[in-house]
């Protein structure tokens, strides 16, 4: 029992880890009524930032650089879209080009046109004492990196946090009724700002566990749709925070069955479990809608 | 500088330093630029956001390689309907998230982008198993019969047919949205659908629906032109992101398909010079996805900044 469901359960939380933080920051991102595009930007420019700063300064570089490197991506897409009052999906959609160049081009000229097999240092596994030896799934829940632990508890704080503190009932006004909120004296583009940052700084740091706790190097173009698949899962969780993190392990769930059939010799074409996530992604999308109400301004052009 | 100045002259040289360059690498890029350019603008005109021109693109390939590959000595029918097929295939692919829209009201930017990556992982299977070549080498088809290419135009290396077909197209699409009755319906949709549809003599949902089944035959035409003209085979990276390029190229025109063909020209210049930055002066080639992105958003900017304006 233990030597399936272990491997299993733990190859769903490590897929779904970056999933979830991207699609947590997203969630604040969106209840304040923009969509950011950009996010799969904003993960891809955190996996190189996790890589400057692990050469640099080892884990804590790694993680800060990750961060950094989202904000960086958020904070030219709240230039365009707040201050500017420019086209949300056609920004998002430049800046996700943007930064698969720039990393691309920083890449080979740092590390030469092919790339070199770069070895970074990757955060091993923190064990939680006693919870980690619960029986079956404790080693495999209890025993990732710290990152993980991370969006276990981002997920009932930011639910709390939308439906309890000011600031979140605040955020989700704006993202109903912008207006309304302006005129209640809320300081609407300030709030969308911050979100957006929010958004990048979380999609960074899950491109930095990528590198910094699976792969254990970068590679362009390594965030490979997930901030798409990201922005699906916030649909399929309705944009709450609990239900974007069910998601985020359904997705991570599917993606672990695909190892375990191909562990089982289960004959099929492997593009088929390459293609899985986005084949999922559109079934997702498909079944969850029409049950499911976005905020209301979501995606509208801001006004004056 | 000097590195500057060497990296320009050698991006010039790739594009413009000979016939050759002109022909066989600018005009040749242009041809699939111009349709995905087109199919991008047809689809932004009518508020439709069709980022899978990459997608419909590799899916009018398969469908034009399976019909070059199953009739190889039908000539020019086989041509015509491997064209015919490209179309439908790229119709199609589109077709799916066009219906997730319709439906459902599933956003198509993400469907789209989810759909590019499908389609790469079905090219990517087709070529090691359906329609691998027989040996089972190398991950492409066998090459397609002499007789059933594009034919080339003489005197220009590798330039083919597909231009005048392109062009043709592309040029007959910016007609029609100027001069006919589809064409003032899919403006006025993507203008603003609710006063479309108050007016009560536009279908939005029918409307948007043919736009974005337009705007797939024209990637997935591009796709059968840059197999039966360019590549001759079917195989995995036949596209250096064309249907990516393609926001770019039809951004840049202010989404009016006769101008395309002018941004069409340019993005294919930098691709074309891109190449030979890399080989001759050691500049990444992904400098041309930066300078497209740069592109773009400047282009969202000034809009944008046109429309504070205009509202005080």
């Amino acid at each position: 029992m233990d030597d399936v469901v272990t491997p299993f359960v733990a190859a769903t939380i490590r897929t779904a880890t970056p999933l979830a933080l991207a699609a947590l920051g997203e969630v604040v991102v969106e209840r304040a009524g923009i969509i950011n595009i950009g996010l799969e930007g904003a993960i891809l420019a955190g996996a190189f930032g996790a890589l400057l700063g692990a050469t640099a300064g080892g884990l804590a570089g790694g993680y800060t650089g990750a961060v950094i490197g989202g904000a960086l991506v958020a904070l030219v897409f709240s230039l365009f879209v707040v201050r500017w009052r420019a086209d949300q999906i056609i920004t998002g959609t430049a800046l996700t080009l943007l930064t698969l160049g720039t990393t691309g081009t920083l890449y080979r000229s740092l590390y030469g046109a092919t790339g070199a097999a770069l070895s970074l240092p990757t955060s091993a596994p923190l064990p939680i004492p006693g919870l980690s030896s619960i029986p079956i799934v404790g080693n495999a829940l209890f025993s990732q990196p710290p990152a993980t632990y991370l969006a276990y508890l981002l997920a009932p704080a930011l639910a709390i946090w939308l439906r309890h503190t000011h600031a979140g009932l605040a955020l989700r006004a704006i993202g109903e009724r912008p207006e309304a909120a302006a005129t209640a004296g809320i300081p609407v583009d300030h709030y969308r700002v911050l979100a957006i940052l929010f958004g990048g700084a979380l999609g960074g740091l899950a491109g930095g566990t990528l590198v910094l706790a699976q792969a254990g190097t970068f590679a362009e173009g390594i965030s490979s749709g997930r901030g798409f698949i990201a922005i699906a899962i916030v649909v399929l969780g309705r944009w709450s925070p609990l239900g974007v993190a069910l998601g985020a392990l359904l997705f991570g769930a599917a993606s672990a069955l695909q190892f375990a059939f191909q562990a089982m010799g289960w004959s099929a074409p492997y593009q088929l479990f390459l293609a899985t996530p986005y084949l999922l992604t559109l079934a997702a999308l498909a079944g969850a809608v029409g049950r499911v109400r976005a905020p209301a301004s979501l995606g509208r052009p801001l006004d004056g | 500088m000097a590195d500057a100045a060497a990296a320009l002259a050698a991006l010039w040289d790739g594009a413009f330093g000979s016939w050759y360059a002109v022909t066989s690498a600018t005009l040749v890029r242009a041809v699939p630029l111009m349709l995905t350019g087109t199919a991008v603008a047809v689809a932004f005109r009518a508020g439709v956001f069709n980022i899978g021109a990459e997608g419909q693109l590799l899916a009018g390939a398969a469908m034009a390689a399976a019909v070059a590959l199953a009739l190889p000595s039908g000539g020019v029918a086989t041509v015509m309907l491997a064209l015919v097929a490209g179309v439908a295939g790229g119709a199609a692919w589109a077709g799916v998230a066009a219906q997730l829209r319709a439906r459902f009201g599933v956003m198509e930017v993400i469907t789209t982008i989810m759909l590019n990556f499908v389609a790469l992982y079905a090219v990517s299977w087709l070529v090691r198993g359906p329609l691998q070549e027989p040996t089972h080498a190398y991950p492409q088809t066998l090459p397609f019969a002499e007789t059933v290419r594009l034919w080339r135009i003489p005197g220009a290396g590798r330039l083919h047919l597909g231009l005048v077909v392109a062009l043709v197209v592309v040029i007959a699409t910016g007609w029609a949205i100027r001069h006919t009755a589809a064409g003032f319906r899919l403006v006025a949709v993507g203008e603003s659908p609710s006063a479309a549809a108050s007016a009560g003599l536009i279908d939005v949902r029918a409307v948007t629906t043919r736009a974005f089944l337009l705007s797939g035959a024209l990637a997935g035409l591009a796709g059968a032109i840059e197999v039966l003209g360019i590549t001759f085979a079917l195989y995995e990276d036949l596209s250096p992101g064309y249907g990516y390029t393609a926001i770019a190229v039809a951004l840049l025109a202010g989404l009016d398909p006769w101008k395309v063909v002018v941004s069409a020209l340019l993005f294919a210049a930098l691709q074309a010079g891109a190449g030979a930055m890399q080989r001759d002066a050691g500049v990444p080639s992904t400098v041309v996805a930066m300078i497209e992105a740069l592109l773009i958003l400047a282009v969202v900017a000034a809009q944008a900044a046109r429309a504070r304006r205009s509202h005080g």
